[in-house]
């Protein structure tokens, strides 16, 4: 289908682009991501993917919207304080971009719903900040051959990765298992400046795009960690391991399974 | 007469800048390298713009007509560029 006039101004510096032009932005438009959590990450990943006309996004995440949340998650105004997240991320997207679709799913993503969840997605992004929501989502995407981007924040710091389906090592291959409850804070212990979501949301939104167009160097491979107090951005490379408990040789990890959620204490 | 045959058209003068040059450029996109675009722009601007923004896409223009009513058409032919899969 020809882009309209409308669209032709709307996503111009996009389609200018040789990189991009009219056949990137029709597939940006013709793509679906997902985007698990409304918080700090997902609140500018969900901005910018809305804007860059990501023809359906999906956006789930149980809770409602915390004057503490305002901080960081940018998606979010004062007066959407007691409103679903989902709902104000939604409203939100929308106004930016009223020609995309916006799937809202107001639940915790579990082993029991993340497969149907994530079945009908091109891309999805963790947006979360727990260990075993992290490794829940890894596991599906794994399972289910579908290419995500990792991220996580705390303090002053963060980290990215992109899984590609048979391409380099997921997040399992580097980190085996989640933590010991506890053993790390959560950003709500520990605090996280709020331009780190910035920083990290925007760059899996570009995964993301990138991914979509299928231009360029994608994260595979590669942890890329940002610390903002040093100013240091170093992009680790990473082995793929054979022996991987869900993409390895001879996985044990046949079904997404929860693990137990640490206690916040706070 | 004309040593070329026209493959599509476009009209730009629906458009203001810098969207004519997008739409030119989207048109261009969709033809096969080598085929002819006729380009019905407005004088002024588009006119001054236009065509030079294709040449330095590595396009080559072939003609530009007069329509004696405030617009031109612009006959480009496609080059194919680099990186343009």
């Amino acid at each position: 289908m020809a882009l309209s006039n409308e669209q032709l101004e709307r996503y111009s510096r996009h389609i200018i682009l040789s990189e991009v032009g009219a056949k990137g932005q029709k597939k940006i438009l013709d793509s679906k991501v997902l985007i698990i959590g409304a918080g700090g990450l997902g609140a500018p990943a969900a901005l910018y993917l809305a804007a860059a006309g990501v023809g359906t996004i999906g956006i789930a995440d149980a809770d409602e919207v915390d004057l503490s949340n305002l901080q960081r998650q940018v998606i979010h105004t004062t007066p959407d304080v007691g409103k679903a997240k989902v709902l104000s991320a939604q409203e939100t997207m929308n106004a930016i971009n009223p020609q995309i679709t916006v799937n809202t799913y107001r639940q915790f993503v579990d082993a029991s719903n993340i497969m149907d969840l994530i079945a009908d997605y091109d891309f999805i992004l963790d947006g979360t900040d727990n260990f075993p929501a992290k490794f829940l989502i890894n596991d599906a995407c794994v399972l289910a051959k579908k290419p995500f981007s990792h991220a996580g924040i705390i303090r002053f710091k963060g980290q990215l990765m992109t899984y590609v389906p048979d391409k380099g090592p997921c997040y399992r291959c580097v980190f085996r298992e989640p933590p010991p409850p506890d053993a790390v804070p959560t950003c709500r212990q520990a605090g996280v400046i709020g331009a780190m979501g910035g920083v990290i949301g925007s760059l899996q939104a570009m995964e993301a795009i990138k991914y979509i167009i299928g231009k360029g160097d994608l994260l595979t491979g590669y942890l890329l960690t940002y610390d903002a107090l040093k100013m240091d951005f170093r992009k680790v490379k990473l082995p793929k391991v054979s022996n991987c408990a869900v993409c390895g040789d001879s996985p044990s990890i046949l079904k997404p399974f929860d693990y137990e959620q640490a206690v916040c204490k706070v | 007469m004309a040593d070329y045959t026209i493959d599509e058209t476009v009209d730009i003068t629906d458009v203001v800048c810098p969207v004519t040059f997008v739409k030119a450029k989207v048109a261009l996109e969709e033809l096969e390298d080598g085929q002819v675009l006729s380009i019905r722009l407005n004088d002024g601007e588009p006119v001054q713009n236009v065509p030079r923004s294709i040449k330095e896409e590595g396009h080559q223009i072939l003609k530009l007509i007069d329509n004696g009513d405030g617009t031109y058409n612009l006959v480009v032919k496609r080059i194919t560029l680099e990186d343009q899969t």
